[in-house]
């Protein structure tokens, strides 16, 4: 009696537990239907250039007037979807022209020669090595590279402004409308901006991972160089060897990665 | 003898109560018998031909707001661009460009459901829906 009694027990125990047990069991086999999947993996582009530290010399000594860089900042504006506003405040650029005593106020000089006090220079996001733009972000949504570009992630950017604010070099712009109806001709491949969000030069990331070289390099035939500064072989490092070159605003520190050939 | 217990103004209070019963349960006999059908998205003769997704539809339906999410930091951060799938096939990781070439009907493909569950992505604020259109 006494024995049977306890091989009943034994049985209602084990038949609870499993009952107990079906609820994880369920969720076993609803996750191998969702997710039974393995960890995804991902890989890089292959035929991708990749650098150290990207970097980009401006050779000034072959430009003579506006009209030759209007190409340069047409393709970049072109690919990047970036509107046009009539309102000067409203304004979106990520590479525009700029005169030599605003673009390097540090070497004001009064009585520098012609070329160089005509001359527009071209000027962009110097994709500093030390970018307080990228200190200032709260969000990490503007955020450095292994291959040294300061990069936006604009899904997380809360529009604080803080970053144009930091930047010493006036790189940033700021979506005060939606851009979409400005726009004139939509490149299908590359994405918009929404109003709110800031956005400057990517130096051409989507491009780079692509195999190409961005389109301010491929416009401007020849007068800018595009290459990693950390290869002592690179196109660039020759060029910086063999010619005087200066950068904005170095005093600052924040190690701008382009530098002009004047 | 306990007094009889009546209802004061008792036209108003039915007429009233028989207005607010009506106006509160109009929603209900508004909608009924019209329960929305689940909607089946479209797909496009390109995504037909392609028999599969990037991975099997049960997945891609439970799971693509989670892979795009992914897919999003993949990119941005980490600069790795490629998906490899459970079938060892290579996918450029793009919402524009990769899915949008096959589901190129967002109207019948993604809103269909997007406004059937009522949820907002707010995607296309930035991401272009339409690559192949106007080109
Ligand atoms: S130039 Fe301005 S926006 Fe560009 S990295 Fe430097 S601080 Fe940031
Ligand atoms: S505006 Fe955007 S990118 Fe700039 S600091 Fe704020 S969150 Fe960062």
């Amino acid at each position: 009696m006494e024995n049977s009694r306890r091989t009943f027990l034994k049985i209602a125990g084990i038949s609870a537990l499993g009952l107990s047990a079906k609820p994880v069991f369920n969720a076993f086999a609803v996750s191998e239907e969702h997710g039974g999947k393995k960890e995804a993996k991902v890989l890089p582009k292959k035929g991708a250039l990749t650098a150290k530290r990207w970097a980009l010399v401006i050779d000034t000594t072959k430009f003579k007037s506006a009209k030759d860089l209007e190409p340069i900042i047409e393709a970049c504006h072109k690919i990047h979807n970036i509107p046009v506003f009539e309102n000067k405040r409203h304004e979106i650029k990520w590479i525009w022209e700029e005169e030599f005593k605003h673009a390097f106020p540090d070497l004001e000089n009064e009585h520098i020669n012609d070329r160089i006090k005509s001359l527009p220079f071209l000027v962009l996001c110097n994709q500093c090595q030390d970018a307080p733009c990228v200190r200032a972000c709260p969000t990490k949504a503007t955020f450095k590279q292994e291959d040294g570009i300061v990069a936006m992630d604009f899904h997380r950017c809360i529009g604080c402004r803080f970053c144009m604010a930091a930047c010493p070099y006036g790189s940033r712009s700021f979506n005060f409308r939606d851009p979409r109806p400005f726009i004139k001709e939509t490149n299908k491949k590359f994405p918009t901006r929404m109003k709110g969000v800031v956005e400057k030069c990517n130096f051409c990331s989507e491009l780079l991972a692509e195999g190409k070289q961005p389109a301010c390099v491929e416009a401007s035939g020849g007068a800018l160089i595009f290459g990693d500064l950390e290869d002592p072989e690179s196109e660039v490092r020759k060029l910086l060897k063999s010619n005087y070159t200066i950068r904005r605003k170095t005093a600052l520190g924040t190690g701008p990665s382009i530098y002009y050939i004047v | 003898m306990p007094e009889e217990k009546k209802i004061y103004n008792k036209g108003f209070v039915v007429a009233g109560l028989i207005i607010f019963i009506t106006i509160f349960m109009f929603p209900f006999w508004y909608n009924l018998g019209k329960a929305a059908p689940v909607p089946e998205p479209v797909l496009t003769e390109k995504a037909k031909a392609a028999k599969e997704c990037i991975e099997p539809k049960s997945y891609m339906k439970a799971e693509h707001m989670q892979i795009l999410d992914d897919w999003r930091s993949s990119v941005v951060r980490d600069e790795n661009r490629v998906y490899v799938s459970s079938k060892e096939k290579e996918f450029d990781m793009s919402l524009s460009n990769t899915c949008l070439d096959c589901h190129s009907n967002k109207a019948d493909f993604c809103d269909k459901c997007h406004n059937y569950a009522s949820v907002n992505p707010y995607c296309w604020d930035c991401h272009i829906d339409k690559p192949k259109e106007n080109k």
